[in-house]
């Protein structure tokens, strides 16, 4: 037995009778599969359902997606080729990632597919162990491969997904508003990273461009977290802003972002900060040379 | 190529209309400085709208020309830096501290007119010959 294991073991010298007699197995081993398609496919849902993969989804579509990723699966170990086998998957990754189903789960369904067929081919075969072995190796680096192209694919789709998302986040990100002849203000929301930062600095200098601003006030009141990369950023931005004529006052700085900027030594002598945004209008105004009075405290005298 | 330098009432307008090099660049500065000897100016405007690059050596030298100008009693100010130039000058940290600047020309002489007036209401500026 144990040498029967080990001659088994390395890989034979001749690749070309290897490969025809791995395509006559794999037939075989297709012909198998096809035959107790039924069987094995009832087994697999089973154990998908016992693992509890896939708790997203209700046992009917379970089984019907079990069945079409059977299919595919017999198919792809028929044809060796996995064109097919990678449209499916990026198919139905499309399908499950919006209802929540994790990378854990797909892989491991696919896996408990592997396990399953292995399992009838030792039932099958347990008689004739040199058989098995070299059904096995016929049959293991064509399911792996295929285990791997799932896999990839699921990835790839959230991949895609979560790209997508940052471009729509990117896009609705930044608006630069005119308030008042000669001033903007530029409320920043959310993380900035050096690509945003970036993006957000050129938006604004073209804005000062185009609406001849004298004075810009950045809010950010929606900024949860700042570090010194960012504080940086904003510094540049100032700094840029006046290199075309015009005031930044900053607004909106939260007391843990205080905190942390002047616990990293973070200079920002250089950048006029207010409280916040009504101040930093206020402020803006003053500069502009504009007085804001409430219409009582004029009408008397006109 | 050599920078025209205008004279505009008390201010020097000198408006770049070409990329210049180093030896362009050291020329305008001391043409600059020793115009304002001559004409007596209290501002200088360097317009630099057509640039669309600025390396260390003309951020340098504009902001020498802005010191020397103090040194000789006017205030110089930088304008029509294009926002990719901005962007750009920032990131080399190129920031031209200390050196005033404005959007373009009708902002700078705008702002020079207000130099002018606070001097004269905190009483350090000149006798008004007008």
């Amino acid at each position: 037995m144990a040498t029967k294991g080990k001659d088994a073991l390395p890989p034979p010298p001749d690749p070309q009778a290897l490969s025809e007699s791995t395509a006559a197995l794999l037939r075989e081993l297709v012909a198998h599969l096809r035959q107790n398609r039924t069987q094995l496919r009832e087994e697999w849902a089973r154990r998908i359902t016992r693992a509890q993969l896939l708790t997203a989804m209700t046992e009917e579509e379970i089984f019907a997606e079990a069945t079409s990723v059977y299919d595919n699966y017999v198919e792809a170990l028929e044809t060796g080729t996995f064109e097919a086998l990678q449209a499916y998957a990026r198919n139905l990754s499309e399908r499950i990632i919006p209802r929540g189903v994790e990378t854990h789960e797909v892989v491991g369904i696919v896996l408990l597919l592997r396990d399953v067929l292995a399992r009838s081919l030792f039932a099958k075969y347990h008689e004739d162990f040199d058989k098995l072995n070299r059904i096995l190796d016929a049959y293991e680096p064509a399911a792996n491969r295929i285990a791997n192209t799932v896999a990839v694919g699921f990835v790839q789709e959230r991949e895609r997904i979560i790209r997508q998302q940052q471009e729509a986040i990117r896009e609705l990100s930044t608006p630069v508003l005119q308030v008042r002849e000669r001033l903007l203000i530029l409320p920043i929301i959310g993380v900035i990273d050096p690509q945003r930062a970036r993006q957000l600095t050129e938006q604004l200098l073209r804005a000062i461009r185009t609406n001849r601003a004298k004075v810009v006030v950045i809010d950010i009141t929606g900024v949860a977290a700042m570090d010194s990369n960012v504080a940086n950023h904003l510094v540049q931005t100032v700094e840029a802003s006046r290199l075309l004529g015009a005031t930044v006052i900053v607004t909106g700085l939260s007391p843990e972002i205080a905190q942390t900027l002047v616990t990293i030594g973070v200079d920002l002598s250089e950048m006029a900060t207010v409280g916040d945004l009504q101040g930093g209008i206020e402020e803006a105004e003053r500069l502009l040379g504009y007085k804001v009075l409430p219409l009582e405290e004029i009408s008397p005298k006109a | 190529m050599e920078v025209p330098i205008l004279k505009q009432g008390h201010y020097l307008i000198a408006s770049i209309q070409s990329a210049l090099t180093d030896a362009d660049l050291s020329q305008l500065r001391e043409a600059l400085i020793e115009r304002v000897g001559r004409f007596r100016a209290r501002g200088v405007i360097v317009d630099v709208t057509a640039l669309d690059v600025m390396d260390s050596f003309a951020v340098r030298t504009l902001r020498d020309i802005a010191h020397m100008a103090r040194l000789r009693g006017a205030e110089t100010v930088i304008v029509g830096i294009q926002p990719e130039v901005a962007f750009a000058m920032v990131q080399l940290g190129l920031t031209l501290k200390g050196v005033s600047t404005a959007l373009d020309l009708e902002e700078g002489l705008l702002f020079l007119d207000q130099q002018a007036q606070l001097r004269i209401e905190r009483g350090t500026g000149r006798i008004d010959r007008g």
